[in-house]
């Protein structure tokens, strides 16, 4: 039973189409991520599920309730804002009490959830200070124990970790999943990173140009790209453009003459496709002993794993190997590159410039 | 190492020009006036060189100017508080307009400062009037006419009407600042349009407001031409009753103890409410 349906949902604003017929399903206790560019119209998304945007169509209903129309004041759901949005003339304690005044939740009561709140994001001892008194990272668990402090049915991130250093984002990715773990809530969060949905997500929806190109558990649509944007968006990716040729069962992808062994079931012969290959699928053989010649022209070393660039008949190829504790061929070195004919991907139509 | 005599009279040099003006067209003046209220004052043969407390004393004393001072105070305090009811809440809607709009808005509303003061009045006083438009309206309406001019609330109206700018202006710099999410983030909190203006707006404009109300309460209290005006012979306020003591009595002595006591009251009035408000505002706002 959906929890969470957005039906044929398109918001235009003038006579520019923000999002277009968005259909989707969400599941009670689901983390579904946004995932796309900006201007993808995830923002919007989110927005029209909180109430703050209208939808221009369709239709959003939460646990068989229709709440398209209804005021964002009246649905309940928790949002967390990019910017946080705390109230700056309240302290922390007052900022996380705040939706629950507004519920008329008795003092007492209203103390002891606000403490509860405020030990599960783990600011129990900042309770007297003011926002301004914070770092961004205590501030966005403010803006997260605010949320869920109504105990609301959703809670809708809005890139909630983009105002964070690379390191501390990554530690409240984890703490920020396993706070929804913990309390259970629907939680819908809109993101740029693609890294951030992949980690954290029981489901990622990926938009482009306001449409839903792919909705799929992370693992999948990272080996199972339906196009060549999300290949190229979701984690680092080759791009070779070809011509199928078909063999009985499977077939070949031709390449400037180079034909590269794949598997397309429903692709037609001679069809335009692009071959997608992740970097860590490539092996780096000597010279002479892989499927295809190459020379590395560059390699960097990344601690856990060197990334080389390798200048072959079909362009330049990256691949990624991991660091085993032995230095790799120099720049310069004749390799060969190898590769399981599974790991190819085929996809239908050109490389868009991703 | 840098040249050390260069670098330090750089900013005496630079200030110098302001102070010597400040110095010159602030301080000596003010000097004089002060030094002038101590003079006495005698009808038949002008000013004195012996010195006296008795101006002082007898505008205290006197229910006359006690009357005066109690009128300009209520006067400018009743215009402060009109301007900001209607001033913050036009700030806030000009702060939520689209931008050709928010110009063209703008602009009606500093225009009123383009215009001359005296214009401005003369122009109220031809509404106002027993003949004006707003009695030849109430009279259509099938109202009696009102005695308007030569009122208190003639000058009211005429002074919210100049000191409006003055109270929109910091306030809509004030919302400026603010993120518009933590509005949206009210409502998603499940507090209504209301509640999230009061509870969450107001509390951060304060500041604008403070400085809109000191600017509106201090120019109010000082006006001239306004009371001057529409207030008529009859209804004077502190600065139109420096005006007559200098120039129609020419008891000069007498003008500058009562220019020196407003003064001193605005500036007192002015710290006090600056403190009581700056002082809960900083301390949550920082």
């Amino acid at each position: 039973m959906a929890f969470l349906t957005l039906e044929g949902v398109s918001k235009e604003f003038g006579t520019f189409t923000a999002v277009r017929d968005v259909n989707l399903t969400i599941e009670k206790g689901e983390f579904v991520s946004l995932l796309g560019p900006s201007g993808c119209g995830k923002t919007t998304t989110l927005q029209m599920i909180a109430g703050l945007v209208e939808p221009t169509y369709g239709r959003i209903s939460l646990d068989g309730r229709d709440i398209t129309r209804e005021k964002p004041n009246r649905r309940g759901l928790g949002v967390v804002f990019q910017s946080y949005a705390l109230f700056p003339h309240m302290t922390v304690a007052q900022n996380v009490a705040f939706g629950l005044e507004m519920r008329r939740v008795p003092t007492a009561e209203r103390k002891e959830r606000v403490r509860e709140a405020l030990a599960l994001v783990q600011l129990s001892s900042f309770a007297d200070r003011y926002p301004r008194q914070l770092s961004g990272g205590q501030r966005q668990r403010v803006a997260i124990a605010r949320a869920l402090v109504i105990a609301p049915p959703v809670l809708l991130l809005d890139e909630p970790l983009s105002n964070l250093d690379a390191k501390l984002r990554e530690e409240m990715q984890f703490e920020l999943r396993r706070i929804q773990r913990k309390v259970g809530t629907t939680t819908i969060m809109v993101t740029h990173d693609q890294a951030e949905a992949l980690s954290i997500s029981d489901r990622v929806v990926v938009m482009e140009e306001g449409r839903m190109t792919q909705v799929d558990a992370p693992y999948r649509l990272y080996e199972q790209p339906s196009n060549a944007f999300i290949s190229s968006f979701v984690g680092k990716t080759n791009l070779l453009s070809g011509t199928w040729r078909r063999h009985g069962a499977s077939g070949a992808v031709n390449i400037n003459g180079t034909l590269l062994e794949a598997s397309a079931p429903e692709m037609a012969d001679g069809a335009q496709v692009t071959l997608s290959i992740r970097p860590e699928k490539i092996l780096l053989r000597e010279a002479g002993a892989g499927r295809l010649e190459g020379r590395i022209a560059s390699r960097f070393f990344l601690g856990s794993q060197w990334l080389f660039t390798v200048e072959t008949l079909l362009g330049t190829i990256t691949v990624s190997a991991p660091n085993q504790g032995v230095e790799p061929p120099a720049e310069g070195t004749p390799v060969s590159l190898d590769w399981s004919p599974a790991n190819l991907r085929v996809i239908a139509g050109t490389a868009a410039a991703a | 190492m840098t040249p050390r005599s260069p670098t330090s009279s750089a900013p005496w040099l630079l200030a110098g020009p302001g102070a010597l003006f400040f110095i010159g067209l602030v301080l000596l003046p003010l000097a004089l006036t002060v030094i002038l209220s101590f003079h006495a004052y005698d009808h038949s043969s002008g000013i004195q060189n012996t010195f006296t407390l008795s101006h002082y004393v007898t505008v205290l004393t006197d229910g006359y100017y006690l009357e005066i001072f109690w009128r300009t105070l209520r006067i400018a305090a009743l215009t402060t508080i009109i301007c900001a009811a209607i001033g913050v809440p036009e700030a806030y809607i000009l702060s939520r307009m689209r931008d050709p709009w928010r110009s063209v808005f703008l602009l009606v509303i500093i225009g009123p400062l383009l215009v001359s003061v005296v214009v401005r009045t003369f122009g109220w006083s031809m509404l106002l009037g027993s003949q004006g438009l707003v009695n030849q309206a109430l009279q259509l309406l099938g109202f009696a006419p009102a005695r308007i001019l030569y009122t208190e609330t003639a000058i009211v109206i005429a002074l919210v009407h100049v000191m409006l700018p003055f109270m929109v202006i910091p306030v809509w710099t004030a919302l400026q600042k603010l993120d518009p999410m933590v509005e949206a983030a009210a409502w998603t909190l499940g507090a209504s349009h209301f509640t999230a203006l009061r509870r969450v707006v107001m509390p951060q404009v304060t500041l604008g407001m403070l400085s809109g109300s000191l600017i509106v309460f201090g120019l109010s209290a000082s006006a001239f031409a306004v009371p001057a005006l529409l207030g008529g012979r009859r209804l004077k306020m502190a600065a139109t009753l420096v005006y007559d003591e200098y120039l129609q009595e020419l008891n000069w002595p007498l003008g500058a103890t009562i220019a020196i006591i407003v003064l001193v009251a605005n500036l007192c009035i002015m710290l006090a409410y600056n403190r009581m408000i700056e002082a809960r505002a900083r301390r949550t706002l920082g």
